[in-house]
């Protein structure tokens, strides 16, 4: 791997000077996230199995698709609901399970480094805090939302090509499956989703990862605690809820701000329409805004916290 | 030559606990030194702020930087095995391979995997999987495979068999050790490592209480084992320590004559063991009589 590695041991020596970098800065960057779905293989198992999860269900349920379709022949609506279902419903329970993964992974991302020592291993390597955090923030915003986005998509891939051979050997004319499935619709509204969703719980991944590189002991504790510790205090000082709100609207807010949508009476809409997405409004959202400030300070002292930090 | 390390007045306090209490040392390149000391006397805290891992107080020069606002570049050419058992537990022979080389401009992979070669460990295998003296030869597998110009070891033998502990100290020696490397070393195991060091460098309570080369040692000090009608002679010439064995009377010399000390009964060379005995106790009065 190294180029010098030809060299006499007496030759390595001439220059009393620290050598400077013979790496580019992203080499450990890359080494380091590899080393991080080495270590925790659930972020790509769990979405891997939920994905193999709903592809099963959903083929059975498309198993009887033809029967349904053949029941609602004149009724445009109900058939355009009925076909599309599966595949609306499919990509959500996915993308669900890459954002949990990516809250359990973050909180003991630096936390179990110290618990099992070998963060004594890795800072004996040249490897940055910098870019050991930055490799850590990369897994729940970059590499889970890229892995929900791919398994949505072979799984829709499957289904669709299932429910075509499925509606071709019962007889039916397979445009009539084609005509209604959003081919290009769903994995655009599918990205943008996973996009506004990651940009928007970006905090949430950042407030834990600090917690993991901060707490000596139950990182759950300390990171579920000062929010709850907030709320209570000013519910019983001020009899307000705005810290509740906030946290509320922090859960929910992508929909409302990305998709123009609210939760009514339990009942959410699907997105079926291009025209719901609003990254206008999403992109003016200060929530989405504070919500990064905050991210970044949480990785900038998750950075510096980690300069010290030593097995627990 | 250039120090390799230097510190001048190395402080270091956790709360009202002084850890490191004005640290005077200077370590040429080159050498193998042993960082000596009792329990609590402060040798990790120096190598934590030797290593960067650490902030500090006073000066602290290595390879000519300071290594807490400088560790970034000085992790290239500072190795270090902090203790044994720091290899995380779930990780792949071969991953630990392809990290090291991945993220490590001086990890020459090939000579990695010769030294692998010599021992019994499977590329397969995963860390959890190997005991804990076969941990440890992969570690200082890799290590020695780093072109590094400081190696820094926090007690790399701690609970390993003598099998291993020696294999590793040889293995040092014959196949990493050269001129221009520098290797600092603590362990309790100081007999072990005796015929491995060139300086010694002792600490106690925060402080450095015996700096000196080997060869130093050998021309400084002498221990003698009296003919019991000698021994009120012997202490009139004011030993620094003074043990009995076997109903003999040993008292050890700091810079005193051979000769004349040859004549009281059998001279030889202190252990470095003895000689820690001796000077510790000098320090405080607990150690006395620890042999």
């Amino acid at each position: 791997m190294t180029t010098d590695s030809n060299h006499l041991p007496d030759s390595l020596h001439d220059s009393p000077e620290v050598l400077p970098a013979e790496m580019s800065e992203t080499r450990p960057l890359y080494w380091s996230i590899r080393r991080e779905l080495w270590e925790n293989r659930s972020v790509y198992l769990a979405p891997l199995i939920v994905a193999a999860v709903v592809l099963f269900a959903s083929l059975i349920s498309v198993l009887t698709l033809p029967r349904r379709m053949r029941s609602l022949p004149n009724d445009v609506p109900a058939r355009h609901a009925l076909v599309v279902k599966p595949f609306n419903l499919a990509p959500a329970p996915i993308m669900l399970t890459a954002f949990l993964v990516g809250i359990f992974y973050s909180l003991d991302a630096l936390y179990g480094e110290r618990r099992d020592r070998s963060i004594l291993f890795w800072k004996s390597l040249p490897v940055s805090d910098r870019t050991t955090v930055a490799a850590k923030a990369c897994i729940p915003l970059v590499v889970l939302p890229s892995i929900a986005f791919v398994l949505s998509l072979v799984t829709l891939a499957v289904l669709f090509f299932f429910s075509s051979v499925i509606v071709v050997l019962s007889g039916l004319n397979p445009v009539s499956l084609w005509a209604e499935v959003p081919l290009i619709q769903e994995p655009l509204v599918m990205i943008y989703g996973l996009a506004v969703h990651t940009l928007w719980f970006a905090p949430i991944y950042a407030w834990l990862l600090l917690v993991s590189v901060w707490s000596r002991r139950t990182p759950v504790l300390w990171a579920a605690l000062p929010p709850f510790a907030i709320l209570i205090v000013e519910r019983i000082v001020f009899g307000t809820r705005y810290f509740a709100n906030m946290l509320g609207y922090r859960v929910t807010g992508a929909m409302k701000e990305a998709f123009g949508m609210t939760l009514q009476g339990g009942h959410r809409s699907s997105v079926d329409e291009l025209s719901q997405l609003t990254p206008g409004k999403f992109l003016l959202a200060p929530g989405l805004w504070v919500g990064l400030l905050f991210a970044a300070a949480c990785l900038i002292a998750a950075v510096r916290l980690r300069r010290n930090r030593e097995p627990i | 030559m250039t120090a390799c390390i230097e510190a001048r007045g190395l402080r270091k306090s956790f709360g009202s606990s002084v850890a490191l209490d004005g640290v005077d040392m200077r370590i040429e390149e080159g050498r193998i030194v042993g960082l000596i000391g009792p329990n609590g006397a402060g040798k990790t805290t120096a190598l934590n702020a030797i290593l960067g891992l650490t902030p500090h107080q006073g000066t602290l020069r290595v390879l000519g930087r300071d290594p807490w606002a400088e560790r970034d570049l000085l992790t290239r050419e500072v190795s270090f095995i902090a203790d044994v058992a720091v290899m995380p537990r779930w990780m792949r022979v071969s991953q630990a391979l392809d990290y090291v080389a991945g993220v490590h401009p001086r990890f020459d992979r090939a000579r990695a995997e010769g030294f692998l070669a010599k021992t019994s460990i499977k590329r397969s295998s995963a860390v959890r999987e190997l005991s804990k003296g076969m941990v440890a030869q992969l570690h200082l597998s890799i290590v020695m495979a780093i072109d590094a110009r400081l190696l820094v070891l926090d007690e790399p033998t701690l609970g390993l068999d003598i099998l291993y502990r020696k294999q590793f100290y040889d293995s040092l020696l014959n196949d990493y050790f050269d001129r221009g490397r520098t290797i600092l070393v603590t362990t309790h195991q100081v007999e072990e490592i005796q015929d491995v060091l060139t300086d010694l460098l002792f600490i106690d309570r925060g402080r450095i209480v015996l700096a000196c080369s080997m060869e130093d040692v050998q021309s400084r000090y002498v221990e003698v084992m009296l003919r019991p009608e000698n021994v009120g002679a012997a202490r009139a010439l004011g030993p620094i320590h003074e043990r009995q064995l076997f109903g003999r009377s040993i008292l050890l010399f700091d810079g005193a004559d051979r000769e004349q000390l040859a004549a009281l009964g059998e001279v030889r060379t202190p252990s470095i063991a003895d000689l820690f005995v001796a000077v510790m106790g000098k320090q405080s009065g607990q150690w006395q009589g620890a042999a």
